[in-house]
């Protein structure tokens, strides 16, 4: 998948997984960030961001401390399924 | 009975009908719990992004909450002098059933924070930024005589100058909720706060 198809996809699962109802895929930008301002998500967010990545791209977060770089933006997730799909092929 | 407290503001939700102070101030068809609270939260303009995240329990307490606090004067009150105490029969179940359900495949941290039924006093409390005495008792049936007993403690004996007291239970998609603001001070449209009334209010 090409990365601008894999943010839009990220963008729709956030949206559902977070039960975050009130945005839409264009509401949230590639870039902006995903905690505390932008999106405003919180600690439970996150640990459901890890699920996300487990369930839908079969990804395991092994260092609890990558996340801060990963989960910074939707872009920075996208960036890290490719390297890790990558990786793997 | 010596009138010390008052009922300041109530609320209920019920039957797919939202009433404050007695007049019904939304209605609906919708009969799964989670979307008839959603189309309330729309209709009623309540604006708190985290209320689509909320369990449905949380959901009914917030919005309940929200009514009763429609004219309270929150500046009026430190954080500690707000209380909240809620009862209901079925705890958290509809949560605790959700969050089984995920566990068979991943446990889904965002269904496991709302498996317990004092949550919803927690969603409450940072909304509003209250940090006052707080209880959540589990009983068959509302209990007015319970509920009249510990609130008037702890507005007599603590530090507690309002508190927010009720019912919210949430079973099969039935939402049964009614909420009190306990206020010392006398106004325009208060009710004596006494086990009777409690009743009288709940039942009606």
């Amino acid at each position: 998948m090409e990365r601008a198809a894999l943010i839009k996809q990220l963008k729709s699962q956030i949206i559902l997984q977070l039960n975050l109802s009130d945005k839409k895929v264009e509401d949230i930008s590639d870039d902006e960030p995903l905690f505390v301002e932008g999106l405003g998500l919180d600690s439970i967010d996150a640990l459901e961001l890890i699920v996300l990545l487990q369930q839908e791209y079969n990804i395991k977060l092994k260092n609890a401390e990558e996340g801060q770089t990963i989960f910074r933006s939707v872009a920075t997730m996208a960036d890290y399924i490719i390297e890790k799909q990558a990786s793997v092929s | 009975m010596l009138e010390k407290f008052f009922i300041n503001a109530h609320s209920k939700i019920k039957n797919q009908q939202v009433f404050e102070n007695n007049q019904l101030v939304f209605a609906s068809e919708i009969l799964n719990a989670s979307n008839f609270l959603m189309a309330a939260y729309e209709f009623l303009h309540i604006n708190y992004p985290k209320f689509y995240k909320m369990d449905v329990l949380s959901k009914a307490g917030l919005m309940a909450s929200e009514l009763v606090l429609k004219k309270f004067e929150r500046q009026n009150y430190k954080d500690e002098a707000v209380g909240i105490v809620l009862m209901n029969r079925n705890a958290s179940i509809e949560a605790d059933a959700k969050y089984w359900e995920s566990v068979k495949i991943i446990p889904s941290p965002a269904l496991f924070v709302y498996t317990l039924p004092n949550i919803v006093m927690g969603e409450i409390s940072i909304k509003n930024k209250f940090k006052g005495e707080n209880a959540f008792f589990i009983q068959n049936h509302f209990d007015a005589a319970w509920m009249y007993y510990y609130v008037n403690d702890i507005m007599s004996r603590f530090n507690t100058d309002a508190c927010i007291c009720g019912w919210v239970d949430v079973i099969n998609d039935d939402v049964d909720a009614c909420f009190f603001l306990i206020e010392k001070q006398k106004i325009t449209q208060s009710i004596v706060f006494s086990p009777e009334n409690l009743n009288q209010i709940y039942q009606n």
